[in-house]
């Protein structure tokens, strides 16, 4: 393997990650409003199953895009600047939804609350929907002219394909939100996601399938069939599991069939990461837009020394806090009462 | 106005807020962890109460530096595209470092001490703040490792073929000289502000509880408010020593590699031997002609520049500016001189905040004594904005003085490697980026405000009264393993932390 497609799998990996992570990160913001309906309490349940990782969680597209800006600067460069309104959209989904989670407790006060919830739900719902949208769009490809500059109207990223994939990822991060839910908390809560879950079912297998199929016959190439297959095995798991009333093997299988949609997608991509809908001349290739092969040597270097580290210490975190949440476990707010009386 | 005025607003704004935020962050992890250090040692509960009172405040503010640090991590695609494929060979390397090393530890370890109060032993518990504080000090190396090779780029060369900057050696770029002084200057500052901040709160709440003329609350602002003012002093005090001399290596660092920068700081228009340093100007910055020198003061540029007092020639602007035409092409290559002017005495003179702060709050103290003086209780609050205006002075000061490049030619480098901000910005609309620049203002200025409520209203509120010591003895006392799941335990054991 060439150090440029061991970058392509690697930012791939990385993707795969935070789609993994963060889907349900944002399956549970999605949600939360549903689910907690009628209690704070129940919302603070939701809410902190994903209380001590989602930040780490969040830190995957952030080394993804830092691993593309060093092993791909051309592809960084031309999807960032490409892609300009839509990132400032989900920049802003992303940083209302840090504050809203982190906020959202400092201050004991029912709209205070109300109005974090908003950001979380935005900050959820928007991420969700546009992650998919902008990926079905690399695949499918922009209109990159010969200075691999984005040379098209925005209307052109709104084809069905990519619409599409907007709604694959957002139902697919909801199923994988409902079915953690479903393995994080107990009692009424977990009863109430494992029934969303089953009611999230039928239209994830139909839009996921649609789009999985799509992507296989309108991009894909022979090997790409086996993460499509993947991704169907994941969602019947995940489907009959769900029924069975088993979440660990749920969430398996939705974990499953993320990972499995991420490498179909990088897949049907490769080896181009940026292909022109004007000309395939101006195609953005993993041999065109990488860094030099010492850059790719030494970042190499890095990634395989810290990532297992990453990965033992995020693994370590999440067996710390690998216990159901209940409503009664939920302490007593903390916050401070709106306003600005004095001690 | 150009696409290009509006991104360096964009950038400028964005960044200016993200720093306004991250010295606080830098500086403060170390200090809450050694906080709960000395819980740990002393068993002593003020500690706790101290920790965990400084330790809400950090939480307030690492989660609106994260959230302004996602978008400097994009902006770089976003708004200069054509720096990002001239540099991103060299630039994204310590960018991905960064997420790798850095960013990665400090989320997934802070996440663990704020959850993990019941659920670690203690000493991991005190472990996790560590790494927590590590790891924001890492990022801080990484990224301006990133921003020290825009300054003084070194360890790459220019290919002719490609038309961009290519990584020779990553060595280099992690030891660059600029580095080497600028991240030590920045972690001093960083400690100055975090020193600041718990002394002036500190010194605030001592004076507060002094004059109560309640024995009890006497007796808090003695053995739990005076100890951390003068923890607070001392870290001011040590930082402010680091900072001049930090600040004075990357000065004369600075004469060499960027002339244009220093020369503008010092509104030296013309070349001259012994220049005399400058306190005060009039007249028109941006006209060498009638800017007047008003208060001067001889050898100190000298010394600043060269480490000597006489026989320094130090060029000045209008004779660099026609070097530089030779050099580079026709262009104007002086940056705004009323801004790096001023901005270099600010950064310097604001600095005096933090130092008068320090030396009363030591001295008041002398002894066992508890100040209960209103003077001083003034002093510490106004001093606490002080470091964080000389932050952004600084950082205002070196990115401006930069101008026009976004990559500045290496003096003993390859004169290739360069690139002007011009040449660096995306081919965007003004509009695009006027939407962008308009949303991401408000949407600061907004959380700015909640950001600044919650802060007052936590340290008016001060810490909680008698924290309950946490425990990190399971029930059978073995101190014994996370999550312990039992069939005697009560089936209902509450979270001791959640959102």
């Amino acid at each position: 393997m060439s150090l440029q497609e061991f970058w392509f799998v690697l930012i791939g990996v990385l993707f795969t990650g935070y789609f993994v992570l963060e889907g349900f990160d944002f399956g549970v913001g999605m949600l939360m409003p549903i689910l907690g309906k009628g209690s704070d309490t129940r919302r603070r349940v939701v809410l902190n199953t994903i209380g001590p990782v989602w930040d780490g969680n969040e830190v995957w597209v952030i080394t993804a895009g830092g691993a593309m800006f060093a092993a791909f600067p051309e592809w960084y460069a031309s999807m960032f600047s490409g892609f300009y309104l839509a990132l400032l959209v989900l920049l802003v989904a992303l940083i209302l939804r840090i504050c809203a989670i982190e906020y959202r407790g400092k201050i004991d006060d029912p709209r205070w609350r109300a109005r974090c919830d908003i950001g979380i739900g935005i900050g959820s719902w928007i991420p969700a929907l546009a992650w998919g949208w902008v990926f079905a769009n690399i695949v499918r490809g922009v209109p990159l002219n010969e200075k691999k500059q984005f040379a098209g109207s925005a209307w052109e990223l709104l084809g069905p394909y990519a619409l599409l994939g907007g709604l694959t990822t957002g139902l697919l991060f909801a199923l994988h939100g409902a079915v953690f839910l479903g393995l994080k908390t107990g009692g009424e809560v977990r009863a109430d996601a494992q029934r969303t879950a089953r009611l999230l079912l039928a239209p994830t297998v139909l839009v996921v399938g649609a789009f999985g199929l799509w992507t296989q016959l309108a991009y894909g190439t022979g090997w790409t069939w086996i993460p499509l297959g993947l991704a169907v095995i994941g969602l019947a798991g995940a489907g009959i599991a769900v029924y069975a009333d088993r979440d660990g093997w749920a969430f398996t299988g939705t974990a499953l069939t993320v990972a499995a949609a991420t490498a179909l997608l990088f897949g049907s991509l490769f080896p181009n990461v940026l292909p022109s809908t004007i000309d395939a001349a101006f195609n953005l290739t993993i041999h065109n837009a990488s860094s030099t092969p010492y850059t790719l040597k030494v970042m190499s270097w890095a990634a395989l020394i810290v990532t297992p580290v990453v990965l033992i210490y995020q693994g370590w975190t999440y067996w710390i806090f690998r216990k159901r949440i209940t409503v009664d476990q939920i302490p007593a707010p903390v916050g401070l009462p709106l306003g600005t009386a004095k001690d | 106005m150009s696409a290009l005025d509006v991104s360096r607003w964009q950038f400028g704004i964005t960044t200016v807020y993200h720093f306004l935020l991250v010295p606080l962050t830098i500086g403060l992890a170390p200090l809450v962890a050694a906080m709960q250090t000395a819980w740990v040692i002393t068993g002593k509960d003020h500690w706790l109460r101290l920790t965990k009172f400084f330790g809400k405040l950090f939480l307030i503010n690492f989660a609106l530096g994260v959230a302004t640090g996602i978008v400097q991590e994009f902006q770089f695609g976003m708004n200069w595209s054509e720096y990002s494929r001239f540099v991103g060979d060299v630039f994204g390397a310590p960018l991905a470092l960064e997420g790798l090393i850095a960013f990665f530890m400090e989320s997934t370890f802070l996440g663990l001490w704020i959850f993990g109060w019941t659920r670690l032993p203690k000493l991991v518990h005190l472990g996790a703040m560590w790494m927590v504080a590590i790891g924001v000090n890492a990022s801080a190396y990484f990224i301006v490792a990133a921003n020290s090779f825009m300054q003084h780029p070194v360890g790459a060369r220019f290919n002719p073929e490609t038309g961009r900057a290519e990584l020779d050696s990553i060595v280099a770029v992690l030891t660059n000289n600029t580095l080497l002084a600028a991240f030590p200057h920045v972690v001093a500052g960083s400690f100055v502000t975090a020193g600041t901040f718990v002394a002036g709160i500190a010194g605030w709440w001592m004076v507060r509880k002094a004059r109560s003329g309640d024995a009890a609350q006497l007796a808090e602002a003695r053995t739990m408010w005076r100890p951390a003012a003068i923890a607070g002093s001392w870290v001011m005090l040590v930082s402010l020593v680091a900072l001049f001399f930090t600040g004075d290596t990357q000065g004369k660092l600075m004469f060499e590699q960027q002339p244009m920068k220093m020369a503008s700081a010092e509104s030296l228009c013309h070349t001259k031997t012994d220049p005399d340093f400058s306190i005060l100007t009039v007249g028109t910055h941006n006209n060498c002609d009638s800017v007047t020198h008003v208060l001067d003061v001889p050898g100190v540029l000298p010394y600043l520049a060269k480490g000597k007092f006489s026989d320094v020639t130090l060029p000045g602007v209008v004779d660099l500016q026609q070097e530089y035409n030779a050099k580079y092409g026709v262009g104007d290559y002086r940056p705004n001189l009323f801004v790096t002017y001023w901005s270099f005495r600010a950064m310097i003179g604001l600095a005096a905040g933090s130092g008068l702060l320090a030396l009363a709050g030591l001295w008041l103290t002398r002894r066992g004594r508890v100040p209960d003086q209103r003077w001083f209780s003034w002093l510490s609050l106004l001093a606490i904005p002080t470091p964080f205006l000389a932050n952004s002075a600084g950082w205002v000061f070196t990115e401006m003085g930069r101008q026009p490049w976004v990559v500045v030619p290496n003096p003993t480098g390859d004169p290739n490697l360069r690139l002007t901000v011009q040449e660096g910005v995306s081919n965007h609309s003004v509009t695009t980026v006027v939407i962008s620049l308009v949303t991401f203002t408000l949407l600061y200025g907004a959380l700015a405000i909640v950001w600044f409520y919650l802060m007052r209203r936590y340290v008016i509120h001060g810490p909680d009264r008698a924290a309950p010591p946490p425990t990190d003895t399971g029930p059978d006392g073995t101190g014994g393993p996370p999550g312990r799941a039992s069939a005697e335990e009560p089936a209902v054991e509450q979270l001791s932390f959640a959102y």
